[in-house]
């Protein structure tokens, strides 16, 4: 297949067609529109759906309908969106359901503006609504792993039959780059479990209400067995240069790249810089920090927010090193001379 | 003493016992005289009567009625307060062969879902919405719902529902009613035997519609309410007789059943070999690419007026590039910037992996008006390589220490037939200035970028007038 130069909003929507999504659920909002805009082009020339719903609130509740009739479903939106669909994503990791939802975060909070940032951070890996459940968490960091991440999403959704969060920002969604998209398609499939108007499936029941505490408790219980499963099998990062690295950077998304060249700028100045960079938020790569903390001397997070994965870092090296934080926000995107200027200053 | 005898028996379409209920399998969690027993008689017989039910797909909504799902023997759903029409809509989209049905109370679809029912039925969704309107909440012990009568007393309504405060009673079939998509939508009541029996007539009718493929169809059933109400289920009766059916008049609001036309039958589903045609992935660059040893970090910026091209410009620039073997990002500026009538993009070409495809420093700028040139002109790397569209440069804008070239870019366009691929003569121009690509390369991506036919042409030659133009007599300012 030939490389395509791409928006990664555009490659997202391809890679969620070859993986076997036959329904979009969305409401506009600037930066996520051309997701929006590209599944209304794709998916119903695929033998889908796409209905643009009357708001976010309505737009989840439809990934809901989709996703309990067994049709790979997702939706999209950026931050005020996010929020409105909190509700919806609880009840669909209650009922456990299957979907994929991509967060094209821009700056916040309130209407904030349309510039890239990575401050929904929280609302994505630790819940967001209401309960003791999660989404699992995506977080790409080019056009391609727009594409191949959402690609995976769907897999990860079915496998564990929760929502999965692609969480990437403004910027990984408007910009172009070289794409090569994946040859073998996801042929559509009811799984068992759904309901879909026919007699197989008339004892099935889609539901997250369990009236007895016991009940209740069994059913958060399973749902926290699937997290920590979840942890074990799916956890996915990419080491850069840490095999000897003293000094230990943390940052994904759009974020990770830049730390690539700061990385490079201080190995040239004789610093033994690395980089780890998650690709699965949610699960968090705990351990694989935990194992650098034995080896690095201090690590350095940096994000498009005022510090809100820096928390997960710090719980991770469990106080055994100092983390330092740098964080830009309101849609800036730090650029590496800015970044070694601060290492200098504070480590 | 004769035995006594049960000539109705309990529907098909309910369970034999309510297992999901946990205890008291036998009976329903309903009150004493509550209407929800009596619609639910209704739906399951109608269900059983059109022989549907392995197909019927029931949406449980939060209330009393949450808990439709002990009762019915189908395909059940339960969903967030307010949100059925919705997870309707996707749900019969999905199975179009589906019966789906909806079942909601008047705080769950007048008030919290009011936009979703709105919608649904603007939609015309071929799905049936069930509403039961007993004019107060009762799951929650009975605050005022949109339905509530004028006057009456609640628990949120303690000296009446006032109309300064609270509004007036919601007429929902109504408000359905005018919207054009709704095909069918009844009130019917639960107050006699007469009442009871017409609600039927509608909820089967209602059903026949759906079937029939003809669109939305919903039956807003008056309720009695004794517990909350304080009436015994007597007098609850009368009071949906005399006191809602007064106020909601009962019948037919709308009914098109008729004249209207079933709704088109979805687009057969392609095959999956189909895929890559339909989402277009053949097209993209095939050319091998020649491997770059020599180091390339071109950083651009292009900016100018909406319409002079300079999204275009920087997206030939990088397809180029990845034809050419180079790693390449376009961004674009986007959102109320698009709109203001300025427009610029940034443009990575690099031998190496592009960390940030934000240029804040470029080694490029490409300023095709004034305010572009004063904007960017202070964020040019020394060294840097300026062109400005214009035939000179601002003396306060010159800056030491940069290669600034000025050229009426669109002037040249002109001579060439079309100040449209200006755009593609500055791009020559860069090309010649830089060496960073040979012009064939640009050639070969053209088509990807430039969709119709007619332009190419000029477009090629642009490039190479483009290309010309840095001739010793076009003042350079170092």
């Amino acid at each position: 297949m030939p490389k395509q130069l791409i928006k990664g909003n555009e490659a997202l929507v391809k890679g969620a067609v070859l993986a076997g999504c036959r329904a979009f659920y969305g409401y506009p909002i600037t930066p996520a529109n051309e997701i929006a805009e590209s599944a209304a082009v794709y998916l119903p020339q695929a033998g889908g759906v796409f209905l643009q719903a009357e708001s976010e609130v309505a737009a989840i509740n439809m990934v809901y309908g989709g996703a309990s009739a067994g049709v790979r479903t997702m939706t999209a939106s950026s931050g005020p969106g996010m929020s409105l669909m909190c509700e919806g994503i609880s009840y669909i990791a209650g009922a456990e359901l299957p979907c994929v939802i991509a967060n094209i975060m821009r700056g916040g909070p309130g209407l904030g503006n349309i510039a890239p940032e990575q401050s929904d951070y929280f609302q994505a890996v630790k819940g967001g609504g209401h309960g003791c459940y999660h989404a699992l968490v995506l977080a790409p960091a080019s056009a391609q792993e727009m594409c191949d991440l959402t690609f995976l999403g769907f897999d990860l959704a079915d496998k564990y039959r929760n929502p999965v969060i692609v969480l990437a920002d403004g910027c990984l969604g408007q910009m172009m780059e070289p794409v090569e998209f994946p040859t073998t398609p996801r042929a559509p499939r009811t799984p068992d479990w759904a309901v879909d108007g026919t007699a197989a499936t008339r004892p099935n029941l889609i539901s997250s209400i369990y009236l007895q505490p016991d009940d209740l408790e069994k059913h958060v219980l399973k749902l926290d067995a699937k997290y920590k499963r979840a942890h074990i099998e799916e956890t996915r990062w990419e080491n850069y240069r840490t095999d000897d690295a003293e000094l230990v950077f943390v940052g994904y998304g759009i974020v990770a790249r830049i730390l690539k060249s700061v990385v490079e700028k201080l190995r040239v100045q004789g610093i033994r810089a690395g980089l780890l960079r998650p690709i699965t938020l949610y699960p968090f790569p705990t351990l694989e920090l935990r194992r650098l903390a034995g080896q690095a001397h201090q690590f350095f997070v940096v994000e498009m927010s005022t510090g809100q994965m820096v928390e997960d870092v710090r719980l991770a090296v469990e106080g055994r090193r100092s983390v330092e934080f740098y964080g830009r926000c309101g849609g800036n995107i730090p650029t590496a001379e800015e970044i070694v200027e601060e290492v200098f200053a504070h480590v | 003493m004769s035995e006594l005898k049960c000539i109705h028996g309990k529907a098909d379409c309910f369970y034999e016992h309510y297992e999901r209920k946990g205890e008291a399998q036998h009976q329903t969690h309903y009150c004493p005289g509550c209407g929800h027993g009596i619609a639910h008689k209704l739906l399951a017989e109608s269900i059983d009567e059109l022989g549907i039910r392995d197909r019927v797909i029931l949406v449980s909504p939060v209330g009393c009625s949450v808990f439709l799902y002990y009762y019915f023997d189908v395909g059940n759903v339960q969903v967030a307060h307010g949100r059925a029409p919705a997870v309707a809509t996707a749900l019969k989209r999905a199975h179009p062969e589906a019966i789906v049905i909806s079942y909601q109370g008047d705080g769950d679809l007048a008030a919290i879902g009011s936009a979703e029912i709105l919608h649904a039925a603007n939609r015309g969704e071929n799905y049936t919405s069930i509403f039961i309107n007993n004019a107060i909440y009762g799951m929650t012990g009975g605050q005022m719902a949109p339905t509530t009568l004028m006057g009456n007393r609640t628990t949120t309504t303690p000296f009446g529902r006032n109309v300064f405060n609270d509004g007036y009673p919601l007429h929902v079939s109504e408000v359905i009613a005018t919207l054009e998509a709704p095909v069918y939508v009844e009130r019917a009541a639960l107050g006699n035997i007469k009442q009871i029996l017409q609600a039927k007539k509608a909820i089967k009718k209602a059903l026949e519609t759906q079937m029939k493929g003809l669109g939305f169809s919903m039956v807003e059933i008056l309720s009695p309410c004794p517990t909350i109400w304080k009436m015994d289920p007597v007098d609850a009766q009368k009071h949906v007789r005399e006191g809602l059916a007064a106020v909601y008049p009962l019948g037919a609001k709308r009914d098109r059943t008729r004249e209207a036309e079933p709704r088109p039958a979805p687009v057969p589903a392609p095959a999956l070999e189909e895929l890559p045609r339909i989402l277009k992935l053949d097209k993209g660059s095939d050319t091998p690419a020649p491997v770059h040893h020599e180091t390339v970090d071109f950083r651009v910026k292009v900016a100018g007026f909406g319409g002079q091209g300079v999204l275009l410009l920087g997206q030939l620039l990088a397809e180029a590039g990845m034809d050419y073997g180079l790693e390449v990002s376009w961004l674009p500026s986007y959102g109320p910037e698009m709109r203001s009538g300025t427009s610029n993009c940034h443009v990575r070409l690099s031998n190496k992996p592009v960390d940030s495809p934000f240029v804040s420093s470029p080694n490029v700028l490409i300023a095709l008006n004034e305010p572009s040139l004063r904007k960017f002109i202070a964020t040019v790397e020394p060294g840097g390589l300026v062109f400005y569209n214009g035939t000179t440069i601002p003396a306060d804008c010159i800056r030491p220490g940069l290669r600034m070239h000025a050229i009426p870019f669109f002037s040249v366009a002109d001579e060439l037939g079309s100040t449209k691929v200006g755009n593609i003569v500055v791009l020559g121009a860069l090309l010649s200035a830089t060496g960073v690509l040979p012009l064939e390369v640009v050639d070969h991506a053209l088509p990807r970028v430039v969709k119709a036919e007619k332009w190419i042409e000029i477009d090629r030659l642009a490039l190479r007038r483009g290309a010309s133009l840095l001739s010793p007599e076009v003042p350079v300012h170092v």
